[in-house]
Order: structure tokens, then sequence, then C-alpha cells
């Protein structure tokens, strides 16, 4: 029965049905979207005007700065995870097991890193404790008669930490919701066994939420090795280079000639190459570990006395969240106010003057067009070629179903930076002389490649909700295969659309990692125009048209919470 | 005579929650469980029942009150006293069997002794003679994900048998398993107190359960105890209606006192003949069992059959008595057709006030939480 319906057309005797033009149109777009800049890349990387040659991979590899990228990458990614993990599990084992106070207040806290890229905290902690310019590194300077600045951002361990705070919630998150599905008689069994609070935690709980940690650690790894934003702006001025970094900055300095791009893209195999290993890893652990803890009917855990430690570890855990994921918003706005970057932050120095050069500029009223435009198209394009892959994956079934599963999902685990430079090759007029180069479709191709896999997922996973005996029953009253997708099956998905066009248009919005590498003259993306005024100099106007990104991310949040919230009311 | 084993004082839990406001959960609980007794506490969901268990566990705090175990003060609110669960020696199961997925059956069971810092050639002898015990013999290197929930139970007594307990707390520890298997249980649960001499607290919900496994046992009813007797005591002269009709199929008759006489509510036509107790009110209700009437030809309250229903090893009559309808449960040999006269006879039933609606809103109140 499971292919019920395409059977049914099959039989109506027409040979190519509704189900046929999905299916095919699905590999289309797929090829397109994803095979080809994929291949682009791997050819380019390995042949040379239609010849296999290594030379080039092998001089881009071997190259001292690029070795010395690729360490930098490796240390941060792993010094971030282990810090966010150890950050992530403290914070989840105090809201998920101890009696601390101010739990939901602190909840909220955490999903604000989840709103925001992490370039914008990069931004903010350059401000202050950027070499001597820094606004606290100034301070502290002349406080204590300091020759050199206390603390250098512009370093390894700036760039470690400001990605750890964007990153360590992964950890959180996983393991708190672990902690929070687990029995607790699990925990309680151990205690009537003889074990001490202490042992419990070591022997029980945490080999439990272990398949949790390694999910969020792991997922730290792989995002902090294909990260642009925070290495960028942080490691330039003192020439630190991750790889994501590195290949920007090669295709950068040779102005877009394919020369450049053939660097950046021997260093984009690299890249993948780390990140698959990562991949791999992932992939083992996940299989690997997974316990059933989710049973039982009491689902009261026993929440650990804090007693004397309670108000000290509130304060300290407020103090840190506080910090880490406020301050750097407060400072954006504090200089986007500033009349001129290293004024002192007075009164009496602040004014809208940057507001009014931000909204007076084309560049940036233009750039913010863009991202609109971009996100609202991609969301809208990603929204039904989602629903149509995961209807024919879920649905229709065809032959080589997995094939589509997996090429939409695959570019996921692609670097953003690598995913460029495969758009790059394939839209510049390699192929059927098509050249998108400089054009904001370019960017929206990339975007689409990027994203397909959030609302494809997402209406994935609502399909398998929906029991195709409901079709089924709507064809038994006499609506065709048509009608009854139209009639039934969609309205029924219609919430998991919506959240996938969400899913898709707030990171599009903030979209930093792609467009820097595709934007032309008149393509500037939000995230673009920002890097770029801070670029050129213009840190105070950068800092508010970071700003106005800011209040538009909080709007648009605010507008998908109550949208989500309405229907789960109705 | 025997040694109290657990013994609790005026213990008394309140919860309050915000959704709730303060909840009595546990009402001054007074309790004597004796050495080699099985003890069960029975009552609906949101009686109270796991409360007290995990208050002698030590999992909960006292409102007021004391517990002792085995003559050792354990819990004593006014003092401040209080002693972990860890320090208390006892065994638990529970009801989601609770066994530690990452750990093999052989390290399942043998935690308790290595946290005991028990030598490790004990260790073994022992995790295999409480194996055995349970029959799980030769299935200690496979993980509790590979065993069925029965032999997941198993494990969970093993468990709690290695350390030889004197006390062993038991909340619903069969209502997971399917029927069959729930009896073979109980029978094993049995035997391994024979065996070992332990004192069991058995908590459950389910009556016949109870009545099967338990030298007494306690009903209880929105954190109060109704009443502590053994099975037969409790099914033969419950003291209130709550637990008359809690302890199995009751039948229960509105009446009214008139001249010395009783009359079924709503009818003053006929009495019914049965003894008046000193005490009673001019409305009351008098229980008694479906298989307790005894449906007679022309004798005791006359009225007619409403309606017949055969069962497999029953059969069931309605028959009117006043404004209500009755129900007989009589053998099959017992014929009677649809609409014909017929008389009823009650012996020594249960006399009860009215029923509290207050109370039954309360009660569906704790069971929603
Ligand atoms: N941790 C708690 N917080 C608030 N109320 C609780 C808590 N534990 C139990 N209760 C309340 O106490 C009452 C008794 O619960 P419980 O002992 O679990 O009942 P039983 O085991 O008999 O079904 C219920 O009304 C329940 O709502
Ligand atoms: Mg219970």
């Amino acid at each position: 029965m499971r292919k019920a319906s395409s059977d049914i057309a099959a039989m109506e005797g027409r040979r190519l049905g509704l189900d046929g033009i999905m299916t095919i149109l699905s590999f289309i777009l797929l090829f397109i979207i994803v095979v080809i800049p994929i291949f682009m890349i791997v050819y380019n990387a390995f042949f040379y005007q239609g010849k296999f040659d290594l030379t080039l991979f092998s001089s881009v590899i071997f190259d001292k700065e690029n070795l010395k990228a690729m360490g930098n990458t490796i240390i941060i990614a792993v010094a971030v995870t282990i810090f966010g993990t150890i950050m992530g599990l403290f914070y989840a084992w105090l809201l998920g097991r101890s009696d601390i106070p101010a739990k939901g207040f602190m909840r909220a806290l955490f999903t604000i890193p989840y709103m925001f890229p992490p370039f914008f905290g990069a931004m903010a902690w350059d401000l202050l404790f950027s070499g001597r310019a820094g606004y606290i590194n100034r301070w502290l300077m002349s406080t204590f008669h300091l020759r050199t600045a206390p603390v250098n951002i512009n370093s390894l361990g700036g760039i470690i930490f400001v990605e750890c705070s964007y990153y360590f919630p992964f950890v959180f998150m996983q393991v708190v919701s672990a902690l929070e599905r687990m029995d607790p008689t699990l925990e309680e069994s151990a205690r009537i066994a003889g074990a001490r609070q202490s042992q419990v935690i070591w022997k029980i709980t945490l080999p439990l939420v272990k398949p949790a940690i390694s999910a969020g650690a792991l997922l730290i790894l792989i995002s902090s090795l294909a990260h642009f934003g925070v290495p960028s702006i942080l490691g330039f001025s003192k020439n630190i280079y991750t790889l994501p970094t590195m290949i920007y900055a090669l295709i950068n300095k040779s102005g877009g000639s394919f020369d450049g791009i053939r660097q950046g893209t021997a260093l984009s195999i690299l890249l993948v190459a780390v990140v698959a290993i990562a991949l791999v890893i992932q992939k083992k652990v996940l299989s690997s570990g997974s316990y059933d803890i989710i049973k039982g009917k009491s689902m009261r855990p026993t929440l650990i006395k804090l007693r004397g430690a309670k108000y000290p570890l509130l304060f300290l855990a407020c103090l840190t969240l506080l910090i880490i994921v406020i301050v750097p918003l407060v400072m954006i706005f504090l200089v986007a106010l500033v009349k001129a970057y290293g004024l002192p932050l007075v009164w009496k120095n602040f004014s809208f003057s940057n507001y009014q050069k931000v909204f007076a500029s084309t560049a940036t009223m233009d750039s913010i067009k863009n991202s609109l435009l971009l996100s609202i198209t991609a969301g809208i394009v990603c929204m039904f070629l989602g629903v149509m892959i995961a209807y024919v994956v879920n649905r229709i079934k065809p032959k080589g179903k997995n094939v589509l599963e997996i090429l939409s999902i695959l570019p996921y685990s692609i670097p953003g930076t690598v995913l460029a430079i495969g758009v790059i090759l394939s839209w510049s007029g390699a192929i059927f002389k098509i050249t998108l180069y400089n054009t904001i479709w370019i960017i929206l191709v990339a975007y689409m490649a990027r994203y397909l896999s959030f609302s494809m997922k997402s209406a994935s996973a609502s399909l398998q909700q929906v029991n195709s005996s409901l079709e089924e029953a709507s064809r038994a009253c006499g609506a065709t295969h048509t009608e009854s997708l139209r009639d039934i099956t969609l309205p029924l998905i219609k919430p998991a659309m919506v959240s996938g066009f969400f899913l898709i248009f707030l990171p599009a919005m903030r979209e930093l990692t792609t467009s820097i590498l595709l934007y032309g003259p008149y393509s500037r993306t939000l995230g673009v125009q920002i890097f770029a005024l801070r670029d050129a100099g213009m840190i105070p106007q950068a800092a508010a048209l970071a700003s106005v990104a800011i209040v538009l991310i909080i709007i648009c949040n605010a507008i998908v919470t109550w949208i989500t919230k309405d229907r789960k009311g109705a | 005579m025997e040694k109290n084993q657990v013994v609790l004082r005026h213990v008394t839990k309140r919860f309050t929650t915000r959704t709730m406001g303060t909840v009595t959960a546990v009402d001054d609980f007074n309790l004597e469980i004796k050495e080699g007794e099985c003890f069960s506490f029975l009552g609906p969901s949101g009686c109270g029942k796991t409360t007290t268990l995990r208050m002698i566990a030590g999992f909960e705090d006292l409102s007021e009150g004391e517990i002792e175990l085995c003559g050792r003060p354990v819990s004593i609110k006014s003092k401040n006293l209080y002693i972990p669960p860890e320090e208390r020696d006892l065994g638990m199961v529970f009801q989601a069997f609770a066994v530690w997925p990452h750990m093999n059956i052989f390290d399942n069971v043998a935690f308790p002794l290595k946290i005991r810092k028990t030598p490790k050639r004990e260790i073994e002898a022992r995790v295999k003679e409480a194996l055995k015990h349970c029959s799980l013999d030769g299935l200690e290197k496979l993980y509790p994900s590979e065993l069925s929930g029965g032999q997941q139970q198993r494990i969970a007594l093993a468990r709690a048998i290695v350390t030889n307990p004197k006390v062993m707390l038991l909340d619903e520890p069969l209502s997971n398993l399917d029927p069959k298997l729930r009896e073979t249980m109980r029978f094993e649960i049995k035997e391994l107190q024979r065996q070992f001499g332990f004192t069991i607290i058995f908590v459950t919900h389910d009556q016949s359960e109870a009545m099967a496994i338990s030298d007494r046992m306690m009903v209880c009813d929105m954190g109060k105890i109704m009443q502590i007797d053994t099975p037969e005591n409790l099914y033969r002269k419950p003291n209130s209606r709550f637990v008359h009709n809690f302890l199995g199929e009751s039948t229960f008759i509105n009446i009214v006192l008139k001249d010395g006489k009783v009359f079924p509510k709503g009818d003053n036509s006929q009495a019914i003949d049965i003894e008046i107790p000193a005490g009673a009110e001019q409305e009351m209700v008098i229980a008694t069992r479906p298989n307790a009437i005894k449906l007679t030809k022309n004798s005791g309250f006359m009225t007619h059959i409403e309606k017949r229903i055969f069962l497999t090893d029953k059969t069931e009559y309605l028959v009117q008595v006043g404004e209500q309808l009755v129900k007989i449960q009589t053998p099959h040999r017992v014929v009677f057709a649809p609409g014909e006269t017929c008389g009823i006879e009650i012996t020594s039933p249960g006399w009860y006030p009215p029923e509290d609606k207050e109370a039954e809103a309360e009660r569906a109140r704790r069971q929603r939480f």
C-alpha cells in the first residue's frame, strides 16, 4: 500500500502524473542547486585546463601560511568545544537538577545567542578590548597606569572566548532536555543502592546524558570549524587566519580573479576534509549510544539543594550570562550613538548622527532591502521546495529517494565559505554561459542550497505525522490526486511550512559567511554592509547599522513567537 | 511479640505549588509495620501512597512527624534529624524498573556492593546468588535493553535483595507488566520474602493485587488513612463507604428511616427487613456486595426483575428498589425472567452516611495532578 498514490496515477493510464513531475523536478532542482557546485569545487581543485593536476593542490596544502591557518582552525574549534561543553554542562546541571531560583529568567537569556550572529558579539568585544583602543583596555590602562593593553581580544584566546559565548547553548540545550526527559527513579535507585549524591552524578547521571553531551559538543566542533564571522572580525588585524577566513582573504586579495578562486578551491577541499572527519566522528558517536531514559510516570526529579551555595551560584550564573549575552548588545547600541569611535561613552558625546548617516546612505538602505528580499524569497522558495522534496521522499518513495534525501541535507554540512566558492565556480559563466556573478541571484542560489535542509526536515517531520490514509480517504470521496494534495495534505502540514519559512528567513537575515564572498557592488546584504563599514573604519556607523539589525531581528522573532503561539491556541 | 520494623508517627506532608496551592498529600499517618510483614498501601491514584513511601526512603522531607526504621530514627522533623536515602539500608523497586541502561545486568546488580566497597570475590558470589534467586542466571553480560519488561523488573529485584536489606519498598512494581506476568511476579516476590525474611511495603492501586500479597494493608484516600487491617477483615468489615467500594464490587442502597423501619429512598410502601444499628441517622446508605444479596421467589423485599445479563461466570440482575436500580449477581442456576416478580434478602449490610459531593470533587482534583 505504500505506493498507493503513484499506483493510482499509473492505473489512470497517465504515464506522467503529478507524482512523476514532482519526482523529476526534485531531482533536477537538487542537481542544479547542490550537485553542480560540489562537482565544480572538486573538479577545479584537481583539474586544470581539462587535465588532472595536483600541483596547485599540493602547493596550497603545504603552504606555511595555510598550514598555520589549519592549525588555528583546529585549535580554536577544539578549545571552543571543550570550554563550551564545560560551560553548557554547568548551566544544564544548574537549571536541570538544582534548586537555583530564576530559572525562567536564565532560560530566556540562553535563547539570545541563538538570535544574533556571532560577528556582532565579536564586534562588541573588539570595541571593548582591542589593543590600546578598546574602551575597557584604555580605562584599565589609565586607572592602573599600565604601559600595554592588559587584554588582547585580537588573539586566538579572544576568538575562542567569543565563539564559546555563542556556541555553549548547543550543549546546554541538548543536556538540559535530556535531564528533563530522564526518569528520576534512575538516580533515586542509585541513592537507595547506597550511592552519595556526588557518586550518583558521576556514575549514573553523567553516563546517561553522555549521548546528549557528545551530540552538543560535536555540533559546536563542526560549527566552529566552519565559522567565519568571529575570526574574521577579531583576527584580520593581527594576521590570525583560520581556513574559512584564509579562503576569503585569498579570494579578496586576488580581486576575484580565477587564480585566487582556484587557490580558495583547494583550501576548501582541506576545510571540507577537516569537517568531514568531525562529521564521521559525529555519526559514529551518535549511533553508538542512545539509551532509553525516557520512562516512568513521575517526572519530578529530586532537585539538589544548593543550600549555602545557592545565592553565590545564582549571582555567578546570572553575572556570567549577562556579561556574555547582554554586554555586547548594549555596547553596540552605545557605540552607535557616539559621535566618533574612541570618544568616551558619556552623554555629551551621544547623538543620532550615525543613524542619520546610515539611513541617508543608499548603499546601506539597499543592503537592508537586499537582505529582506533575499531572506523572504529564499524562505518562500525553500518552503515549497522543501515540501515537494519531503513529499517525494516520504510519500512517493521513488527509486533513489535516499539520494534525494542526502542531497537536500548535504549542503548543511558543507561550510558556507566552501558552498559560496562552489556557487561562484558554477554560475560565473562556466555552465551554459550563465553569469549570475555580482547579482543578487547568485546569493539567492547559495541561500537556497544552504537552507533547503531546514524546510525539508520540518516538512518531513510533519508529513510523517499525517497518515497517508487521510489522502486516500479523500480520493475515495472522489477527489483527484491534485485536489487531495491541495485540500487535505497541504493544509495539514501548513504549520510546518510556516515554521520552515521562518527557519530560513531568520538566519538568512543575518547571514554573512556566504554573502561576503558573493556580493557585488549592488548586491550587498545587511551583514556584508556592516562588515564593510567596519572594515572601512566607520565603526560607529557599523554599530548603528548593527543595532538596526538587532532591532529588526528582535521584531522578526517577536512576530514568529506571536504567530506560533497563536496557532497553538487555535 | 514481633518487633516493629517501620514506624510512622504523625507523619504529614504538605506540597505547595503555584497552580494548586497547598495540598496535604499525607495527613497525620501513624503506622507500625512488623518485622517480616508484607504490608500494602492501597488507594486510588493521588491518595499519597508514593509520597509516604518516598518519605520512608528519604527522598522527601517531612512537614511534620517522625519515622523509625529497624528501631533507628531516620527522620524527626522537630529535631531536624534526616538520614539520607543511601544510609537507610533499604531495598527499593520502582514502577518503571529504573535499571541503568548503560550497565549490563551484572554491573546493575553489583552496583550496591561496589558502592559499599565489598571485596571483588564476594561481589561475584553475591551477585550470582541474587541472580539465581531471580531466575536471571546466565544473563550477566546482557544489557537491559535486550531484556523483556518482566526480566528488567527481576533485575531491579535482584539489585534490591543483593545487599540483604531488612526492609523492601515496592512502588507499584507490577503495574507496567502484563496481567499474566503480574501474577507470577507476585508469587516470586512472596517467595523471595520467605527466603530472605525482609519486611515488605507494597504500594498499589489494585485491590486484588494488594489482597493477594498482603498480611495487612492500609487503605487511604485523599491523604488520610481510612482503615488498617488484614485483607479479609477489610473486605468483610469496611468502616467506610469508600473502603467498601474500593475493595470490591459494591451495591449501595439509599434508605430513609421512618417509624423504626427501613424504607428505600423514594418508596414508603414497603420496608426492608434489616436490623437498624445504634446511632443511625434519618438518611443513610446501606452497602453490600452484588453476590451477597439473595434473590428469592416470594420472601424479603418484593420487587421485579428489570433486566437480566448473562455473563461468563454469573448472571447479573437489575431490580428496582425504591428509586434505584440494584445490581445482584447469582450463579447461573438461579433463573428469573425479565419482568418476573421476585424478592431480595439483604443480611447484615454496612451502614454509612450519604455520599459527600465535596469529597468526590477533591479526589478528582488530586488525581488530575
Ligand atoms: N513534588 C510534588 N509537588 C506537588 N505536589 C505533589 C508532589 N508529589 C505529590 N504531590 C501531590 O500529592 C498527592 C499525592 O501524590 P502521590 O503520593 O504521588 O499519590 P499516589 O502515589 O497515591 O498516586 C497528589 O495530590 C499529588 O498531586
Ligand atoms: Mg504513586
